[in-house]
């Protein structure tokens, strides 16, 4: 028998490097700069720096030719900048305000790296997840919802969204977002012709039978208890939205995601009419440059931004030379106002490009993809990436009202950062699968 | 399950897509606006970031940056705040600029085109942008004598050169303290202001430019004198100057000052009326001459046009079309007849100048950081007002005033002075406004000042312009001439 000659293409593991090396100038150079802007370029810690992600970046690179060799060659690299570019920023701000959020927000990319390579080391193939998915569903559930046990939710900035533990501050949500993507994923990919046969007729579109509105009356139950008990109207957002969006993957069926819009709108409406929280963020936002909702303070921060942004214009300050500390949790919630002022419009349209990048390689796995659950999985968390940007970037742009999320891979915080690592490490290991050409298997 | 994925992905897209337009809105389309948003401090502190030039005068700075540890880096300081802050107005972090600090900004914080290579020039040697020094025309010593003969008293004083047309002196009283609006105190500096605005003297007003302008009252006489020099008179035609003129088509009537007779015989030359400033001759030489050619004159002189020294001159003002007892009025300096104390030195600095009137201005010199000369003002005619015969008919007219004639006061040995005295009515139970409007040498003119005190300074209701302004204006002069002895002027 003729033995046919499979060409094992090592699906662009060698352009990942490059990308990266890439990537490595880029974040050297920003370091660089912000130190020499804040006069303070010591050549040596700079280059322990340079070795540091040096070392991530090859690291990575081998792990994932050993255990993933097909896996996407573009998201590493995409992401890699972000992270880069945010701790730059971090760091500039630190140099202003005398902070050391940097050199954490450093150990956490270490720490986020590290969990990444584990998770793809601990877990070859993404379908195995399917099994735990009611498990996921409940540790999900349990995790958005910890903030509310009494003596473990902190409240910061009137949204209590943090748990306290060993003395550090943990944000539950970051990490609910993974376990619920991989619970809606096993869920609907069971359920989904059930959810999605036709129920009454109604303004020219087939709406779901009203038996089948449980999950989404749940879900949306859960929603609105995080937007009213944690004040949390981003979490709630994302994590809604999340859910319609995978819904509308699995059903394809656009009446399921008006409907779940339209009970959104409604309990958003209510909250914003009743929960003064709620209200001085919509006020904040539609009247943002109101000298009375300004001077009461409840736009301020978002005008400041606004601010930050215009004096930045097209081109930037350049790094280190605005004045992004003007505005309150510059290197958090509003890092990407703190990054357009120095890096302009230019370098916040290539940040943005960045997550788009990021996000369509993800919808790129998902129809790559052979299994129903792998499909969900990537379009999930695609689909959770993108909706935490938009809502993230919406609010300091003034395009919706202003949330608590932090934009991934670029504001200060461990939980973030790391939980967004981990979202890759699931992405990484579905685009193996996806990528790899029929006929091989391990 | 692909479809819907695509599907999603155009609609992320589509979001992405949303949030380049929003943020291109805010740093591009829209930048401008939240720029000059006044609760936007990061214009202020960027500009405050940089050093800003100085104003200088005679050499050495007035005004300048002295480098501070705090988010505004640069505290503006003054060694003669008080002297100098009507032209060089204050940099406040509250209240904006004001004055030269506002015309001359770009040159002060460097962005001005005309400082382009010593940008470039900073950039390459990696210094930071500097802004330029500001030279002043003004004199110390002419603005320190003008102030103390000034003291308390409400009023101004102006010095020009009336071959140049630079203002040597330009004092206002009462002034402010610019280095109270400069602190970077936001508190402190709101009280400051808050107590400058509401004093009822209007510190913060600079009288000599842009104050309410004043009724010129007999200084006008030097606009009447030339206009009936031109239109063939001179010195010594004789007008009809009785005690009283009654104004046609009114029971009013006009007076002399103490209600005294001019002459004799109701008869007197124009040079004699000039010398005693006789009211009823040059109310009645204004009807004979009508208003047409006075308000020509006037305007020759400047009145009714806005000039820019660089601060905003306010334009004088003279009436419309104004029937023969209003046109008797304004001749003599009373009724619409409006002046600055910039326009009366004009006055005297164009007889003074053999009719020509030169613009007004305050910087001299611009220099860039490395201190090469980025700006020269050259000196400009303004406006040929007189021919030369005429303005130097007027002049020996004037000294004549000085001489023995109501000006006496001005008076400085050795030297010839061509004055004018004028005490302008300012209503019934107001003290009037004295006024002094001269020259120095005669022949030779280095000085030409206009002095104004309100409501008769301290001396009130007694007050002539003879008696109260025209020290003043003879203090400044004699300091002017001493100036220009030592070469300085």
């Amino acid at each position: 028998m003729a033995t046919v000659a499979v060409v094992t293409a090592r699906a662009g593991r060698r352009a990942e490097l490059a990308l990266m090396g890439l990537t490595w100038v880029i974040v050297v150079l920003a370091r660089a700069l912000v130190d020499y802007n804040a006069a303070y370029l010591e050549l040596v810690d700079l280059a322990i720096y340079g070795a540091v992600w040096a070392a991530m970046m090859v690291t990575a690179h081998f792990v994932l030719d050993k255990v993933a060799p097909h896996a996407d060659p573009v998201l590493l690299p995409a992401v890699f900048a972000l992270n880069g570019v945010g701790i730059a920023e971090i760091r500039r701000i630190d140099y202003a305000e005398g902070t050391s959020f940097g050199g954490q927000q450093m150990i956490w990319a270490v720490v986020g790296v590290t969990a990444m390579i584990v998770a793809l080391l601990l877990l070859r193939d993404h379908r195995k997840l399917r099994r735990y998915t009611y498990t996921a569903g409940f540790v999900g559930l349990a995790l958005y919802l910890l903030p509310l046990v009494p003596g473990l939710g902190i409240t910061v900035n009137g949204a209590r969204i943090w748990i306290s533990v060993l003395g550090h501050s943990v944000q539950p949500g970051e990490f609910a977002k993974i376990a619920l993507v991989i619970f809606f994923a096993g869920y609907l990919v069971t359920n989904r012709d059930t959810l999605a046969l036709a129920g009454p007729k109604f303004l020219g579109m087939r709406f779901p039978r009203p038996r089948d509105m449980g999950p989404l009356l749940l879900v949306w139950a859960a929603a609105m208890l995080i937007m009213v008990y944690e004040r949390d109207l981003g979490a709630s957002l994302l994590f809604f939205g999340i859910f319609l969006g995978m819904l509308y993957i699995a059903t394809q069926r656009l009446s399921w995601v008006l409907t779940g819009m339209g009970l959104f709108f409604i309990g958003g409406a209510f909250a914003a009419l009743t929960i003064p929280h709620v209200r001085a963020r919509f006020d904040a936002w539609l009247h943002a440059l109101d000298p009375e909702v300004y001077s009461s303070g409840t736009s301020e921060q978002l005008v400041r931004g606004l601010f930050g942004m215009a004096s930045g214009g097209l081109f930037g300050t350049g790094l280190g030379e605005g004045r992004p500390d003007l505005v309150p949790y510059a290197e958090s919630d509003f890092i990407i106002a703190s990054l357009g002022e120095e890096l302009g419009l230019t370098g916040l349209m290539a940040i943005l490009t960045l997550y788009l990048i990021i996000v369509q390689r993800a919808f790129r796995t998902s129809i790559g993809v052979r299994d129903g659950f792998g499909k969900l999985l990537a379009g999930g968390l695609g689909v959770a990436i993108a909706l935490q940007v938009f809502i993230v970037v919406g609010g300091v742009t003034r395009v919706i009202p202003l949330t608590g999320l932090t934009a991934p891979f670029l504001a200060y915080g461990g939980s973030s950062l790391l939980a967004n690592w981990l979202v890759i490490a699931l992405l990484l290991r579905v685009s193996d699968l996806a990528r790899r050409p029929s006929g091989e298997e391990d | 399950m692909n479809e819907p994925v695509r599907r999603v992905s155009v609609i992320i897209l589509l979001l992405v897509l949303t949030l380049m337009a929003a943020a291109s809105w805010i740093q591009v389309l829209n930048a401008g606006d939240l720029n000059q948003d006044p609760r936007n401090v990061r214009t202020l502190y960027r500009e405050y970031g940089n050093y800003r030039g100085t104003f200088v005068v005679d050499g050495e700075s007035v005004v300048w940056s002295e480098p501070v540890d705090d988010p505004y880096n640069y505290q503006r300081s003054y060694s003669n705040g008080e002297l100098y802050a009507a032209a060089t107005g204050f940099y406040s972090i509250v209240y904006g600029r004001t004055a030269l600090e506002q015309t001359e900004n770009e040159l002060l914080n460097g962005t001005a085109d005309s400082l382009f290579w010593t940008r470039l020039g900073n950039l390459f040697a990696g210094e930071q942008q500097q802004g330029a020094a500001i030279e002043l025309t003004l004199r110390h010593s002419l603005q320190q004598v003008a102030a103390e003969q000034l003291g308390d008293q409400r009023g101004s004083v102006v010095a020009l050169n009336p071959e140049t047309g630079e203002v040597l002196a330009m004092v206002t009283s009462p002034t402010y303290d610019p280095a109270l609006l400069a602190s970077h105190d936001t508190t402190e500096v709101n009280e400051a202001y808050q107590d400058l605005l509401n004093r009822e003297d209007s510190p913060l007003v600079n009288r000599a430019i842009a104050g309410d302008t004043y009724p010129p009252g007999s200084t006008f006489k030097l606009i009447d004198s030339a206009a009936a020099l031109e239109a063939g008179y001179d010195e010594d035609t004789e007008l009809y100057a009785p005690q009283e003129l009654e104004l046609p088509g009114t029971s009013n009537t006009i007076g002399n000052y103490g209600g005294e007779a001019c002459s004799a015989d109701d008869q007197m030359t124009l040079a004699d009326a000039l010398r005693i400033s006789c009211n009823t001759a040059f109310a009645d030489l204004g009807m004979d001459l009508q208003w047409g050619p006075i308000e020509r004159k006037a305007e020759d002189f400047g009145w009714t046009d806005s000039i820019d020294i660089p601060l905003s001159v306010t334009a004088s003002r003279l009436p419309e079309d104004p029937n023969e007892p209003q046109t008797a009025m304004s001749a003599i300096g009373q009724y619409d007849v409006r002046a600055t104390p910039l326009q009366m030195a004009m006055v005297a600095s164009g007889i003074a100048n053999d009719g020509v009137v030169m613009k007004p201005y305050l910087v001299d010199t611009v220099r860039a950081s490395d201190l090469t000369v980025v700006d020269v003002t050259e000196p400009e005619v303004y406006k040929e007002a007189m021919t030369r015969a005429d303005a130097n008919t007027l002049t020996d007219m004037m000294v004549g005033v000085v001489d023995n004639g109501t000006g006496t006061a001005a008076q400085i040995g050795g030297v010839e002075v061509a004055g004018k005295t004028g005490t302008a009515e300012t209503g019934q139970d107001t003290a009037p406004h004295a006024w002094f409007v001269s020259f120095a040498p005669a022949d030779d003119p280095k000085i030409a000042v206009a002095v104004i005190v309100e409501n008769g300074g301290s001396v009130g209701n007694e007050a002539t312009g003879g008696a109260v302004a025209a020290p003043i204006a003879r203090a400044v002069m004699q300091e002017g001439i001493q100036l220009a002895q030592e070469g300085d002027l």
